[in-house]
């Protein structure tokens, strides 16, 4: 059996040279996923905001939205939010944080659970959050994010050469971006979890640039003259193979947990799915071009010694699918 | 990098056995587990609440509430001590949001009431800081005689951390009553409690045992008004108490009670022998049944209340004396009720006030639905994965997929060993782990394809593919982990779930997908002594 090829032999795909299309695309989504931010915002869950969230089913027997709406109405707990999930058996009240501290966010629930009664309709879901354990979660969220990237950067300092730490950073803040653009799209609901696969995704990115910059790394001691542009893409194209597949085993995984792993699961995938696209993209198209911004080999080998590359790699014939040269 | 030493196989072999292993108990019931020899392991793995359906009940201590309590015993202590002969003159004495406050009619008597307040002040002992220098009130006297007793920051945090530690002690004695599975009880922070109880259909009824107070008070009736005039005419040293049964009427009762919920020493749900209807019995200690008794004695014929929570929940009328040290509570109980006061009672009183803070309730139903969603999906990615890696990689994708079964077992069997709890997300965490676990294999096939077509030979290739991406797989590992341990640290519950899964599969997935396939590969390379590779 022939084993199946994704990504051909010795691609040479010129990824330096897309920059004219490249860049363009990325400024757009950064510039529209603020945007969006900005004017619709994210819909920020209970974790963040504080407020009460049920889930209630009526026993496998439809729910009459109206009803539950005209009854829930009738106690003035100012803005309510009542959508009917998965099927019409089931549905999710959310009801936004109550004046009047701690307590009168408890009271809540037993007047809703008061006002639909306790036996048409079962309780399967509750969540109550106080306004200062919201905001305690708000702020250590942002620290966990704050922590992650000052951790990554920390490591490929160490690792790499500072500029690698930096453009390591700068793809997985733009992925970062996207995925909160991504949020303020599709209204998903805003939580903790959404920050777990935004953390997740910030790893996995760099997971895959990683990988790149090893190359990079690699293909620079060995070939000590050859220009930055070409190291580039000879990395990107080597590894390429490798970026696609491993994005393919994720998606697989994500796609399974999309389709059946419930609806508890499901926006916490989706968006997980969108920021490995995102990863993905980025690592081959940001993450390494970005690096001939910061000079990582002394300007005068890029020119003047550009017949020694051929020499280098000659000696050893067929080592390295020699990178087209450029025009 | 091909060559195992016989040991190092057979150990790779052997931490491989010990994860199916500790992973296989999961796979049967409670009651098959209990029929196997001991030596077996039996642990199976902890379910989240998410998963097994729960309440998480963050509780904070009402700082405010605790402190206005304190201040009004603190300014009787301070009336009884200025009263002691030769008597202080004062006025105006009062409690301030922090402290208490009064005028001293003699400002020649500053001395003296520095003498008298002082031993007040209160020195904790047993600090954290060592040497016990925290005082819980600030003394400040004025030379024009004005004396303020204010509560300080050290002293307020160290008694509120006392009261974290009884709360916690009172919580688990209640909960335990109830006969519930494993509740988990723990401190959080400095002056919060989180409670969580797998498994319990009711979560009001949880709350209700959980957070009152069930301070119990007895205390002779002064008299009775209704509510609406209760904020008017109110006898000098009493207390007003709204009955419970009925809003509308207020009882004035003397504000020293006649016992407390500490003179208990038991008390059990029964039934009233003539109407049948639900009660509390209780027993008194010896020194309560006696107090109780004189106290009977003296006052037949009046009435006295039963207070709960600053609730009046019924005033009997002394018809005899008390002697015997027992009696009833009644007051329209359900038998739900009664018991569940009864527990109380025996419990003791929560030290000061609990507000929930935070609170999610999951139905065992909703439960259910997420752990076979979970299995599903688990199921599907890994046979998508395998299939996946098969159509690309042949044999070698096969071998591969040999190690991500392998990694299957061995982080349910760590996850299981560890008893850490599994969550939902902490189930995506492991299906997503999968993904990344053939990572490193992808890795090594696609250097041993790059290391053949240079040229090398057979051994050479494998032996370099594997030996050259070893270092970006650490790379790569190491990254995943940095995120991970921010996750653990900023979540709580679920999150919290998901990063340990994603750590605990980092870790097992550098072991599977490096040594195991580098293993497999290389006994598959001894063994049939390929000619080419088939990638």
């Amino acid at each position: 059996m022939k084993p199946l090829r994704l990504v051909p032999d010795g691609t040479t795909y010129p990824f330096m040279k897309w920059a004219k299309v490249r860049t363009p695309i990325s400024l757009l989504l950064i510039v529209v996923s603020f945007a969006l931010f900005f004017t619709v915002g994210v819909n920020s869950g209970i974790d963040f905001k504080g407020g009460t969230v049920m889930e209630v089913g009526g026993h496998s027997q439809p729910i009459d939205i109206a009803e539950v709406r005209s009854k829930l109405d009738a106690l003035e707990l100012g803005e309510v939010q009542i959508q009917s999930i998965g099927n019409s058996n089931e549905v999710l009240i959310r009801v936004a944080t109550q004046p009047g501290g701690d307590e009168a966010q408890q009271q809540v629930v037993q007047k809703v659970r008061a006002a639909l009664g306790e036996t048409d309709y079962d309780y399967r879901r509750v969540e109550v959050v106080g306004p200062r354990v919201s905001g305690e979660l708000a702020w250590t969220g942002t620290l966990a994010v704050l922590f992650t990237i000052a951790g990554i950067m920390a490591y490929i300092w160490i690792r790499f050469e500072w500029q690698f730490g930096l453009a390591a950073v700068a793809t997985l803040v733009h992925d970062a971006i996207l995925m909160i653009g991504f949020f303020a799209l599709t209204q998903i609901d805003f939580n903790l979890q959404s920050l777990a696969a935004i953390l997740t995704v910030i790893g996995y990115s760099l997971n895959d640039t990683v990988v790149i910059f090893d190359r990079i790394r690699e293909i620079l001691r060995r070939y000590k003259q050859m220009p930055m542009s070409d190291v580039i893409d000879l990395a990107t194209n080597q590894t390429l193979a490798r970026t696609i597949m491993t994005s393919l085993t994720i998606l697989l995984a994500l796609v399974s947990l999309y389709l059946f792993g419930g609806p508890v699961v499901r926006s916490f995938t989706a968006s997980m799915i969108w920021g490995i696209v995102v990863a993905t993209a980025s690592s081959i198209f940001i993450g390494g071009p970005i690096l001939i911004y910061f000079n990582l080999r002394p300007e005068k080998t890029d020119a003047a010694v550009k017949p020694a590359v051929k020499g280098g790699s000659a000696s050893k014939p067929g080592a390295v699918p020699t990178p087209a040269p450029r025009g | 990098m091909l060559h195992f030493s016989r040991w190092k196989t057979l150990g790779i072999w052997a931490v491989i056995a010990l994860g199916v292993l500790l992973c296989l108990p999961n796979f049967f019931s409670r009651e098959t587990l209990d029929r196997l020899p001991n030596w077996l392991p039996k642990h199976q793995m902890v379910l989240g609440l998410d998963l097994q359906g729960g309440v998480y009940l963050l509780y904070e201590v009402d700082r405010q509430d605790y402190l206005q309590k304190r201040l009004r015993s603190l300014s009787g202590e301070v009336r009884g001590a200025l009263l002691q002969e030769p008597r202080i003159g004062y006025s105006n004495l009062r409690e301030t949001p922090n402290g208490v406050q009064l005028r001293l009619r003699d400002a020649s008597q500053v001395e003296l009431a520095r003498q008298r307040l002082t031993p007040l002040r209160n020195p904790l002992s047993g600090s954290l800081l060592g040497g016990g220098g925290v005082e819980e009130f600030d003394l400040n006297i004025s030379n024009d005689g004005v004396v303020n007793l204010a509560a300080s920051e050290a002293g307020l945090n160290q008694r509120v951390s006392q009261i974290v530690s009884q709360s916690i002690e009172v919580i688990e004695r209640r909960i335990n009553q109830l006969g519930t599975v494993e509740p988990s009880i723990q401190r959080q922070g400095q002056d919060r409690i989180l409670v969580e109880v797998p498994g319990l259909g009711d979560p009001a009824r949880l709350k209700n045992l959980v957070g009152q107070t069930a301070q119990l008070t007895f205390h002779l009736v002064q008299s009775q008004v209704a509510t609406a005039q209760a904020q008017t005419s109110r006898p000098p040293n009493s207390l007003p108490f709204v009955s419970q049964e009925n809003p509308a009427q207020t009882y004035f009762v003397d504000a020293a009670p006649l016992l407390t919920g500490d003179d208990l020493a038991d008390a059990q749900a029964s039934f009233d022998q003539r109407t049948n209807e639900p009660l509390v019995s209780f027993r008194l200690n010896s020194s309560g049944a006696q107090k109780f008794g004189r106290v009977t004695q003296q006052n037949v014929g009046k009435p006295f209340a039963i207070v709960l929570d600053e609730k009046v929940i019924s005033a009997p009328v002394i018809r005899e004396p008390i002697l015997g040290g027992s009696g009833q509570i009644s007051g329209s109980f359900t038998a739900q009720t009664a018991n569940d006061l009864a527990i109380l009672l025996r419990a003791g009183s929560l030290p000061a006030k609990l507000t929930v803070v935070e609170e999610r309730t999951i139905g065992p139903s909703l439960g259910a639905d997420s752990i076979r969603a979970g299995i599903i999906a688990c199921v599907v990615a890994t046979v998508a994965i395998a299939v996946f890696m098969i159509l690309c990689y042949g044999l070698l994708g096969f071998f591969a997929d040999i190690a991500l079964i392998a990694n299957n077992a061995l982080m349910i069997g760590i996850l299981t060993a560890m008893q850490a709890t599994l969550t939902l997300p902490g189930i995506a965490g492991i299906v997503l782990t999968m993904g990344m676990a053939v990572d490193a294999n992808v890795l090594i096939y696609e250097r041993i394809r790059e290391e053949r077509m240079e040229g090398k030979s057979v051994i050479q290739a494998l032996d370099a593919g594997f030996r050259r991406a070893f270092a970006t797989i650490i790379d790569s590992h190491l990254t995943a982990l940095i995120a991970a341990i921010a996750l653990f640290w900023l979540g709580s519950g679920p999150v919290r779930g998901f990063a340990v899964t994603m750590a605990i599969g980092i870790v097992s997935t550098l072991f599977t997908s490096y040594l195991v396939t580098r293993l497999i590969v290389a006994s598959w390379a001894r063994y049939s002594r390929p000619k080419t590779i088939p990638l």
